[in-house]
């Protein structure tokens, strides 16, 4: 193998496993946060133990989150030297503004949080947490702005052998990003909303700490609820973006190898990227494709075949996570309007509890989905147009980044085991029990 | 101009990480040596506890800074230096993780377990970028398309053991002062004797590095052959530097272990400053040929983001400081064992604050 397939399977390994961790910090800490904040404002002492119990996971998580971050951010110049150099004018200032602007006081604020329980009054304390939710959503939006700018490059010109800013402005405001932002975030959102439901499940299938995981799964399935809406409408405005700015990464999402007017929407393909066709396509909704990408029903959608074969990304896999993400994408809305529905008789619904408690993992599944399909989907660029995949790696010796791979998945095996260990052990192990009730 | 503004920055944000990030990295390496019970590590873990991950940060800007001003040097450093860099950030994995974790199970081998991981997840940072930046003092083997015609091994040359070596004292030296302010009893004793030891390891190694550094770099050639440019950091760094090193030792005599670890951050600041100043205009030089050398002006990045980077930072930075600086007083009390009592009630019920006092 040589350094650029080992590089790009590092990076992966690197970026998947940091991203099981950031949604989790997203949202559970905005929902700590309110919970706090009810706590400042009503007395209420189920509150602050709620805060307690959900913070305890969040810190776990937070902790891996954390560590796992800073090898991203250098990777990009041990493993991407051609690439930082080429980009590092536009690319490089956004991740180190995102560190100045958000991830110190994130880092700071943090501690401050997890050991002044004792030592803040409530109002501050949650002013401390309402920091903490506030400075790591918004170094999520530094990272995905600079994300943005690899999948549509704008705000630049080439000078002197590499991309220079032209249009700070334009790389900040453009449109890509914000459609990025928005659904990275509400998908952030909705794992952390059922997530905190499946952990409440959990509890009350058991009938112990009822009225305090009732709250908990009720604050998770208003979260849930309005973002998995967002997702999935706001999911179809992203679709035509990616239609107009990455024509590739939109013909390898829906399997589409012949340009058409009027292209279907098919219920079931199977890709043969060899044969450079579908084995099979059923279920065929005419004009819906068209009308999904471009808000026409006639309009010509491009086919693989029309773009340079050296310019297509693997399909299969596109398509396949692309599907997957889907999916579930329309199953969260169901099961969140169930458990909506169900909110004030969830003792009464043993079977909502028992599907919740199990789906906590599939949003996980559609988070890394989601990546799949933007980052493979990009291929064979690393910045879109502009910059290849294999122009970007660094000139080094492929044992050095075998070696580092494989420390890579063993450390990382061993933290993910570590870490989830932790958290399924403290979840189960639900609040402390109450100093009046004992 | 403003690529040697931020040339000088560079420097500032490097240097601030060793100052802060030294010392949790110091005393991670110090805890087997200092602590003798488990109540002492504890001690320990709560010493640092507050601000390892602030600390971090500064590494994380550093890095950035870099990325976004000299990409350039960003690209050559990092992707040169790979195998020591990733030593580096496994090190800083492990011993993050390990501060978070060690307290979250209560079984003995679990806490070994992490215990080696921090002092170990500590030494690799420590010694590592000591030896990285007296590579990069003594000149890098960059060839003309700035690739790195080295291994690992050409890093550990004695110059570059002995800058490591240097690098790992100073930190031990720092982290130790930083857990005799913190504590007291019998584990702030051992520390300060342990600081005191250590100061004169220290002092000797630094003597000897300045000694190498006449004749393994070319930092003593450019003060000397810039004198005007030079004329202020000539005078006040090495002075500034060396009497601070002696200031660390003299405050300890006296007990007055704050200001000792004050001497210690202006000597870790004046030495990163000795060496970054003394490289200008050059980031990365070199060994090879004086003209493959990366310097302020063939590495740094546009004007337009070098402007815009200056203006983040000049409102940012003043921030970040403030609040950090306010998170430092909020904790600045000696570590007590109520903080222990209030590490295991963590997630178990605690009484409400009353009044806020701090």
């Amino acid at each position: 193998m040589d350094a650029l397939l080992l590089s790009r399977l590092q990076f992966a390994a690197a970026t998947y496993f940091h991203f099981l961790f950031v949604p989790l910090t997203l949202g559970l800490s905005i929902l700590i946060a309110i919970m706090e904040t009810r706590y400042a404002r009503s007395g209420d002492e189920e509150y602050r133990n709620m805060a307690r119990f959900w913070g305890k996971i969040f810190l776990i998580n937070f902790a891996v989150g954390v560590v796992t971050g800073i090898t991203l951010e250098f990777q990009f110049g041990t493993n991407w030297s051609r690439y930082s150099r080429y980009v590092g004018d536009i690319f490089g200032s956004l991740l180190a503004i995102e560190a100045t602007a958000a991830f110190f006081l994130e880092s700071t604020f943090i501690a401050v949080w997890a050991l002044t329980w004792n030592r803040l009054s409530a109002k501050a304390h949650a002013v401390t947490i309402w920091l903490v939710a506030f400075a790591s959503n918004l170094s999520a939006v530094w990272i995905l702005t600079a994300n943005a700018w690899m999948q549509h490059p704008v705000g630049y010109t080439i000078r002197a052998g590499r991309a220079e800013l032209t249009d700070f402005f334009a790389v900040v405001t453009q449109p890509f990003a914000w459609h990025t932002i928005l659904h990275t975030l509400s998908g952030a959102y909705i794992l952390s909303g059922m997530f905190v439901m499946g952990v409440s499940a959990y509890h009350l299938l058991r009938r112990q700490h009822v009225r305090f995981f009732s709250r908990s799964f009720r604050m998770g399935t208003v979260m849930a609820l309005i973002f998995s809406v967002v997702a999935v409408v706001h999911g179809h405005v992203q679709g035509s973006e990616v239609a107009k700015a990455q024509p590739t990464k939109l013909a390898a999402m829906e399997s589409l190898w012949e340009t058409k007017q009027r292209a279907p929407q098919y219920l079931v393909v199977i890709p043969d990227e060899k044969g450079e066709r579908n084995r099979l396509e059923l279920g065929a909704m005419p004009g819906v494709l068209s009308l999904l990408a471009y808000h026409d029903v006639n309009a010509t959608v491009k086919g693989l075949k029309d773009f340079p074969k050296e310019d297509r990304p693997p399909v299969t896999i596109t398509f396949v996570a692309f599907r997957i993400m889907i999916g579930l994408g329309f199953l969260f809305p169901v099961l969140a309007l169930w458990a909506f529905w169900k909110r004030n008789r969830l003792l009464e619904s043993p079977r909502l509890l028992k599907v919740m408690l199990y789906a906590i993992p599939l949003p996980y599944i559609a988070s890394q989905a989601g990546w799949t399909v933007t980052e493979v989907g990009r291929q064979p660029w690393v910045v879109y147009g502009v910059m290849r995949t294999a122009d970007a790696v660094s000139p080094i010796a492929p044992s050095q980044v075998a070696v580092s791979l494989t420390a890579f998945v063993v450390v990382y095996s061993l933290l993910g085991l570590a870490a989830f260990y932790l958290m399924a052990r403290h979840a189960k192990q639900g609040p402390a029990v109450d100093v009046a009730a004992s | 101009m403003l690529a040697s503004v931020w040339f000088v920055l560079w420097g500032l944000l490097w240097a601030v990480y060793f100052m802060l990030g030294g010392f949790d990295l110091g005393l991670g390496i110090m805890q087997p040596f200092v602590a003798r019970s488990e109540q002492d590590r504890r001690m320990i873990g709560q010493a640092m506890g507050p601000y390892w991950n602030g600390n971090e940060v500064w590494l994380i800007a550093a890095g950035g800074v870099t990325f976004a001003a000299f990409p350039t040097t960003y690209a050559v450093m990092f992707s040169g230096l790979y195998s020591a860099l990733m030593l580096i950030l496994f090190g800083l994995i492990l011993r993050g993780v390990a501060l978070e974790f060690r307290h979250q199970s209560g079984s003995g081998a679990w806490k070994s377990l992490w215990d080696a991981c921090l002092v170990v997840g500590s030494f690799l940072p420590a010694f590592l970028l000591g030896v990285a930046f007296a590579n990069i003092f003594q000149g890098l083997p960059i060839d003309q398309d700035g690739v790195f015609r080295g291994t690992l091994w050409t890093l550990l040359n004695p110059y570059g053991l002995l800058g490591g070596l240097l690098f790992l004292l100073l930190f031990m030296e720092h982290g130790t002062l930083w857990l005799a302010v913190k504590t007291t009893g019998a584990l702030h004793e051992r520390a300060g004797q342990w600081a005191k030891g250590l100061w004169w390891a220290l002092a000797a190694t630094a003597v000897g590095f300045l000694i190498a550094t006449w004749y393994a770099t070319r930092l003593y050639a450019n003060y000397l052959q810039n004198p005007m440019l030079f004329s202020v950091p000539i005078v006040l760094i090495p002075v500034v530097t060396v009497a601070a090193l002696f200031g660390i030792r003299l405050f300890a005599a006296k007990n007055r272990w704050g200001r000792a670890w004050i001497a210690s951050a202006v000597t870790i600041v004046g030495a990163t400053f000795f060496g970054v100043i003394g490289l200008y205009p050059n980031m990365l030089p070199s060994n090879l040929n004086p003209t493959y050398s990366l310097t302020v002006h063939n590495a740094a990045s546009s004007p337009l983001t070098l402007k815009i980077m200056l203006v983040v930072a000049v409102i940012f930075v003043p921030v970040v400081i403030a609040y950090q600086s306010w998170a430092y007083k909020l904790f600045h009390h000696k570590v007590s064992e109520e903080d222990l009592a209030y590490e295991e009630a963590y997630g178990k019920q605690i009484p409400p604050v009353v009044s806020s006092n701090g």
